[in-house]
């Protein structure tokens, strides 16, 4: 579980955060979702520690990774995966030295045991035959499945992922996010994605975050969020095309 | 300007904490090593060689003096390559090859959130990316300045052979006057200072680059500028403190 409280942050005077607090419960995929500039990835840094908020906690089953001493955020840092927007898979790497780059760093496993994990999770996530392929020589949603095998590699408990579907075609999309609820239900890690795409936001939302303009504006699940009478969220959800077929 | 220099030492610091194991540290020291030194050993071999036969050619027009013999130009080779043209001409252009290829390549990685990942997963990027950066620039620059130094004599010695009417005899004899090995342990702490000052310029810019493919061509520019700039400092600095009980 993670919960995080009145979580600020400003940049310049220009306030981003304010006051964000919510719960992510263990086993469930909670969604953060918000127009752009609504700080969503900014908040989705504040949790990890990348970017120190001016106030607030965060805590990782009780244990306070922004405030807690430098053995808690270690012990923490190596129970959290995250997928990036664009991977981020190191470009002098190949997808066999990245996937196992986590378990060099982190654990002391043989390197037997290491090949035996990253032959398991490219499996995982349909990539059996690109060990030896560098980053630049996958498709999209080739990089984004090698960058989730990074990311689970050493069995995270918590899954933070940012827009996992951004620059995929729907179907592609539609089979990382069934890839992440499949990882997020069979191992019960705490996932957290940040994402506006409206797939992920009706199938995958066991909770739902959103934010506006730096705040909290309205929290519940993907079975309730059609139901919303809050404006700002349906401004959100209901536009161009899918409102004018809403209103007939 | 003073909150940049002190971003500067407190990056430099950071390179100290948590480190990743030494397995993983070393192989990255020698693919640095060999990426800093081989790759830059054809341009510091191609430069180094014509700089000394243009200097020979130069000193030979130049010298018009019956008191002054002509053994005087490999004299002059010898303590022009060795003072500044090795250590000095060399990292101007050392700069602008091994300089901004370390930023651009971090500034890329930042901008990609390799960096981040980097930090998500626990490892101390400054100690994994820059460290490494820095220990193969100082350690592979002072062998590149000393094979720099012996070309560049080798190439007024060629001038001399080839494009001069001074005889090869004469420059080699001034070659070998007047020698002193301080010049050369000169030339060598340079080189350390310089290797340490290129490489940890050129990965500051590249560390904190922000934004996009503008702003990584924008960092590793102001990385090359800002070495040459430091390069240039040190020299005269370092000249002075040395030489000082000479003056």
């Amino acid at each position: 579980m993670i919960a995080f409280h009145a979580i600020s942050k400003s940049f310049q005077n220009k306030v981003v955060l304010d006051q964000v607090s919510s719960v992510f419960e263990t086993g469930k995929i909670s969604l953060v979702i918000g127009s752009s500039g609504t700080g969503k990835s900014l908040l989705l840094k504040c949790l990890l520690g990348l970017v120190m908020p001016d106030h607030g906690n965060v805590l990782f089953d009780g244990r306070d990774l922004l405030h807690g001493n430098k053995l808690i955020r270690t012990e923490i840092r190596k129970e959290v995966g995250m997928l990036f927007q664009g991977g981020a898979l190191f470009d002098s790497k190949n997808i066999e030295e990245n996937v196992r780059f986590p378990l060099d760093v982190l654990t002391t496993m043989s390197p037997i045991e290491k090949g035996n994990r990253v032959n398991q999770c490219l499996e995982q996530v349909g990539l059996p035959e690109v060990h030896k392929k560098m980053p630049n020589e996958l498709s999209g949603g080739m990089k984004k499945r090698a960058a989730i095998a990074r990311a689970i590699v050493t069995r995270p408990k918590y899954l933070f992922c940012d827009e996992p579907n951004s620059g995929l075609d729907p179907q592609t999309a539609l089979k990382i996010d069934e890839l992440i609820a499949k990882i997020t239900y069979d191992s019960q890690t705490t996932t957290v994605i940040v994402t506006h795409d409206m797939n992920t936001i009706l199938s995958l939302g066991d909770f739902i975050l959103f934010l506006q303009q730096g705040q909290k504006a309205w929290e519940g699940s993907s079975q309730t969020i059609l139901k919303t009478d809050d404006p700002a969220l349906q401004d959100f959800l209901f536009v161009g095309k899918f409102k004018e077929l809403l209103m007939r | 300007m003073i909150k940049e220099f002190g971003s500067y030492l407190l990056f430099l610091r950071a390179m100290f904490g948590n480190p990743v194991p030494w397995r993983m540290f070393w192989a990255r020291v020698s693919r640095e090593c060999l990426q800093v030194g081989i790759d830059s050993l054809f341009i510091v071999c191609i430069i180094s060689v014509f700089i000394g036969g243009a200097t020979c050619i130069q000193l030979a027009s130049q010298l018009k003096s019956p008191f002054i013999g002509k053994d005087f130009i490999g004299l002059a080779v010898r303590n022009m390559t060795v003072s500044e043209l090795a250590p000095t001409v060399i990292g101007i252009v050392f700069t602008g090859k091994i300089g901004s290829s370390m930023a651009s390549e971090l500034g890329s990685m930042r901008i990609s959130e390799q960096i981040d990942a980097l930090e998500i997963m626990g490892v101390n990027a400054h100690n994994y990316l820059v460290f490494p950066k820095i220990i193969a620039t100082v350690c592979m620059y002072p062998l590149l300045v000393v094979i720099a130094m012996f070309l560049s004599i080798y190439g007024g010695f060629l001038s001399c052979k080839f494009l001069t009417s001074i005889s090869p005899q004469l420059y080699v004899s001034g070659l070998r006057s007047a020698f002193d090995f301080y010049d050369i342990q000169v030339a060598l702490y340079k080189a350390l200072v310089y290797g340490f000052l290129i490489a940890s310029i050129a990965c500051y810019k590249g560390f904190h680059t922000r934004g996009g493919a503008l702003d990584v061509g924008q960092s590793s520019t102001d990385a090359v500028t800002n070495s040459c700039i430091a390069l240039l400092v040190a020299d005269l600095f370092l000249v002075y403190v040395l030489f000082s009980h000479r003056i």
